[in-house]
């Protein structure tokens, strides 16, 4: 993967808004934001109603995830092109997600909402429709997602990458500052997690940086490029946009997501906790 | 108003007294602007959170104890940085005029 193949600009979407071919899905943490104007004829994935399962933590099926997409229009040979507020976070997540079953040709909208907003591209409230499709996904590629007992495994072997912001890391928040502070039954992190917060990734426009700043960032925080890497934050939303950049843009092999996050492992009876700024010992 | 509160976003289902809420508008020729972005920048200027603004150009953020920077961007503006203070059990208001 690589910049190239991974990322279009606000020009291609706008060049593409009536490519059959491209669908273009907005995906928010605030999930009320598309209703209030979304790019035209893009279409909206819930990340709390669409893509979770209901009842278990875990994501949708592969037969809930094929009956979405279906109902929703999007076809196995379309170009999915995500896009959100935040940075992408949640449109990075639903890129890992849309990838973790198999999607053939998903990218994402670079600099996302907030850059088209900033630009003063234009937004509607006009919903498009779409017809039906019959939509195949793939088993979960478990490649790409990292489970708790793994984690364990990898403090001191494997690198271990921690994307929240350094009060999060070091234990003085538990949640992001937007957030109301709850969730984890403990604050800290995983013992020699190296902190790189997400946002070193972004320009404040919520861009991308160049690559060799990129490579740069991780190399100066601690990160072996010739080790795995696990990225995690609290939910799994802002480590998939870190996953994105080490996997899809830098092209790092053996790069996974863990979505349980620092709400499971926070809570996991009898695992390590490090505080405070340092990594902490194996 | 149940849950109004001067910042004009509703409190209602948060324990204020555990939150170190820094909240505010922003403005520009006095109208709100409800398409700037708001991002909380810790005491080493690192990014923590953004927020976008509400179509009443408001916006909150649950803080911890110490010193933030507000930077609010928006269309056709350069970036405003904004100092506050925050503390647990209170609201610091900020009024932001780009």
């Amino acid at each position: 993967m690589s910049r190239e193949s991974s990322l279009v600009n606000a020009q291609w979407v706008e060049d593409n808004l009536d490519n059959e071919k491209v669908v273009l899905i907005e995906v928010d943490e605030d999930t009320t934001s598309y209703d209030k104007g979304h790019i035209r004829t893009a279409i909206k994935l819930d990340w709390t109603t669409d893509l979770q399962d209901q009842v278990r933590r875990d994501f949708v099926s592969k037969e809930q995830f094929e009956a979405l997409l279906s109902e929703r229009g999007v076809a196995n040979d379309h170009t999915v092109v995500l896009y959100g507020g935040n940075n992408n976070w949640f449109a990075a997540y639903a890129y890992w997600y849309f990838t973790l079953y198999g999607h053939a040709d998903v990218k994402l909208l670079d600099g996302g909402r907030k850059k088209w907003e900033l630009d003063s591209r234009e937004l509607t409230d006009e919903l498009p429709t779409r017809a039906a499709t019959t939509y195949t996904a793939q088993e979960q590629d478990h490649t790409i997602r990292a489970f708790r007992d793994e984690v364990v495994e990898s403090i001191g072997t494997q690198n271990l990458v921690d994307v929240r912001s350094p009060d999060e890391y070091a234990g003085r928040l538990l949640a992001p500052a937007h957030l109301p502070q709850e969730q984890a039954q403990r604050a800290g992190h995983i013992p020699t997690a190296a902190n790189v917060p997400w946002s070193k990734a972004a320009n404040d426009d919520g861009t991308f940086r160049a690559d060799d700043e990129l490579k740069e960032i991780y190399t100066e925080a601690g990160v072996n490029w010739d080790k795995d890497t696990i990225a995690y934050c609290r939910i799994g939303e802002r480590s998939s946009h870190t996953w994105f950049v080490l996997k899809e843009i830098l092209g790092q092999e053996n790069v996974k997501n863990y979505d349980g996050s620092w709400t499971e492992y926070g809570s996991l009876v009898g695992v390590p906790v490090a505080i405070g700024d340092e990594a902490g010992e194996a | 108003m149940c849950g109004a509160t001067e910042g004009g976003l509703s409190l209602d289902g948060i324990n204020v007294a555990k939150e170190a809420i820094i909240q505010g508008q922003v403005t520009k020729a006095g109208d709100p602007v409800g398409t700037a972005y708001v991002r909380l920048l810790d005491r080493t200027g690192e990014f923590t959170a953004e927020v976008p603004t509400s179509a009443s150009g408001h916006f909150r953020f649950f803080a911890g104890d110490g010193d933030w920077t507000l930077r609010t961007l928006a269309p056709q503006t350069d970036p405003v940085d904004t100092a506050v203070a925050a503390a647990t059990g209170s609201i610091a208001e900020v009024a932001i005029a780009l």
